[in-house]
């Protein structure tokens, strides 16, 4: 075992749930007469006063377009979003500020990535490696490359845990494999994927990879030099930011060869008719005026959650996991979908005989959020015979009487469908 | 705890398990099948018609159990009807689930639906009208004899 790995099995202090769930309005409320439980954090987290506040400020106060004017203001905007990259590179640790490229979410950097990164290297007859586990976004942005070029999309298949097959991911790996692009955590059944070692083999059959870190970012420390990944791809709301702002990361290298994703404005250092000149990275990829106030917003969300300390949040969430698991089981009838061993912050399960739509309606009734469906994952919930599953996903500002109400709402599902 | 009893009023939960006239049919006049591509409910819809009348339908599919006690409502409501009385139907169901709550209904337009009145609590659920609705649309998929699928998009 690696130093690091020491480090972290030592139990850092616990957090303190109470003190966290203040910092976040809107879990301070009534659902059909019920206090707010809130367990979708996998489809988007709650954002706490510090996010929402750094957004206001700056339409109160900076307000103005970025690297755009010589006003006060502008200078100010600029300032403030220039900052977050920093804050971003030391949330990540990752070498250099400019390797941060503000995108829409995890979707458009991983359309981005496909576009600017993929599609050149792409002949007929070359193959994408993805996984069974992964989310509609990490999916059709692969599929609509291979439907131009004539290359092909290979599925590395999980288990009846919902565990990547790793030796199935490795013999995958061939000399066709022109790139690899898989999850940190699954959003439907929370696998924790093995991407160290996904890494590893890739880079061991010089493959680029991908790691899509949408549902991990919030949940666990990421870094990006240790983990040692070509990209990564994540998205601010679900780590407590704004939605429509996100981070491609890449080596720099990699990304100073790359071509631009979009046109316009920002994104160029001069424009003729003759010919244009491409701005520098990370501006190439931020065409347009961007998402500035989301950005800002992104930037305290890293500040929050860094004040907390990732850690923590990991220690206490496995603890709540567990807990939610020991709950689960208590309930009759009740089947959890996904039982990976190394496992993060979403309870996927099935309640025999009633449908997970309804199970989803009567505990909203009963004040609590669940999502209900097949959470953008069909493959997964084919994999496991399912049209849908119910899912609770966990955090920081969960706690245990969450969990508690949920299995009461659970048991007046089971009164209300077996009268 | 009152809306939550009048979307899965008796009526609704006996049809949601045990669904009416489930079943594939050998050689139907019309079929078509509806899916919700947002919840995964699949229904397929059979048709029988003879002369203008609905003589037999069945359906087949999985879904939620708003969905299927529609579904299976629906095959019982509209055996005998016209076609041109299924439309009918179709409009007031469809006003019923998705229309004004204060419009308020006489007592014989409630009567004409009859046992699809218990599929009127799905108006207090925004979120559950398209799995009510389903069964509805792919029967007019049917009737029209559009190829593709009926979806509630």
């Amino acid at each position: 075992m690696t130093s690091a790995t020491e480090v972290r099995e030592e139990r850092p202090e616990r957090l303190d749930p109470e003190k966290i769930r203040r910092d976040f309005p809107a879990l301070q409320q009534e659902v059909h007469g019920k206090p707010l439980v809130y367990l979708d954090s996998a489809a988007t987290s709650q954002r706490p006063q510090v996010v929402i506040d750094a957004v206001r400020s700056f339409y109160e106060h900076d307000n103005a377009n970025v690297h755009r004017g010589v006003h006060a203001l502008s200078e100010r905007a600029t300032a403030r979003y220039e900052r977050v990259r920093q804050t971003a590179c030391n949330f990540f640790h990752g070498n250099d500020a400019r390797e941060f490229v503000f995108t829409k979410g995890t979707t458009e950097s991983i359309n981005l990535l496909a576009h600017s990164f993929v599609r050149p290297r792409l002949a007929k007859g070359d193959e994408i490696l993805i996984t069974q586990l992964e989310h509609h976004s990490n999916i059709v942005p692969w599929q609509l490359l291979c439907e131009e070029t004539g290359a092909k999309l290979v599925v590395a298949p999980i288990n009846d845990e919902g565990e990547v097959e790793m030796n199935r991911f490795e013999a995958l790996l061939g000399d066709r494999t022109r790139f690899a692009s898989v999850a940190h955590v699954s959003n439907a059944l929370g696998t924790v994927n093995p991407v160290r070692e996904m890494i590893r083999l890739a880079h061991t059959n010089d493959v680029p990879i991908l790691i899509d870190g949408a549902q991990a970012v919030a949940r666990m420390p990421v870094d990006f030099q240790e983990l040692g990944c070509d990209f990564y791809a994540l998205s601010s709301h679900k780590m407590c930011g704004p939605t429509g702002v996100g981070i491609l990361w890449g080596r720099l290298p990699l990304l100073q060869a790359m071509r631009p994703y979009q046109g316009g404005g920002d994104m160029i250092l001069s424009v003729s008719f003759d010919g244009t000149t491409y701005n520098e990275v990370p501006h190439r990829f931020e065409a347009g005026t961007p998402n500035i106030a989301g950005v800002i917003g992104m930037g305290a969300a890293f500040e929050y959650l860094s004040g907390i300390g990732m850690d923590r949040i990991r220690s206490y969430e496995e603890e709540l996991l567990g807990y939610g698991v020991h709950r689960l089981m208590e309930v009759r009838g009740l089947r959890l979908v996904g039982n990976a061993i190394r496992k993060s912050g979403v309870l996927s399960f099935l309640l025999e005989g009633v449908h997970p739509h309804d199970v989803g309606t009567v505990l909203d009734r009963e004040g609590v959020a669940v999502r209900a469906g097949h959470h953008c994952a069909q493959p997964v919930m084919e994999r496991f015979g399912v049209a849908a599953t119910v899912r609770a996903s966990l955090g920081v500002y969960n706690n245990r009487e969450d969990i508690d109400r949920l299995v009461t709402g659970l048991q007046r599902v089971t009164e209300m469908f077996r009268r | 705890m009152s809306d939550l009893d009048d979307l899965y009023q008796d009526i609704v939960l006996d049809h949601g398990n045990r669904p009416r006239n489930f079943r594939v049919m050998e050689a139907p006049d019309h079929e078509a099948e509806g899916y919700n591509p947002l919840c995964g409910d699949r229904i397929h819809l059979y048709l029988q018609v003879e002369d203008g009348v609905i003589a037999d339908l069945s359906i087949q599919g999985s879904g939620c159990a708003i969905s299927t006690a529609s579904a299976s409502l629906l095959t019982e409501v509209l055996r005998g009807k016209t076609e041109a009385e299924a439309r009918e139907l179709f409009d007031e169901v469809h006003t019923m689930i998705t229309g004004d709550p204060t419009a308020g209904r006489s007592d014989a337009e409630v009567e004409q639906l009859g046992k699809l009145a218990a599929l009127s609590g799905v108006r207090q659920f925004p979120a559950r009208v398209k799995c009510a609705t389903l069964v509805w649309h792919t029967l007019i998929k049917a009737l029209d004899g559009d190829e593709a699928h009926a979806r509630t998009e």
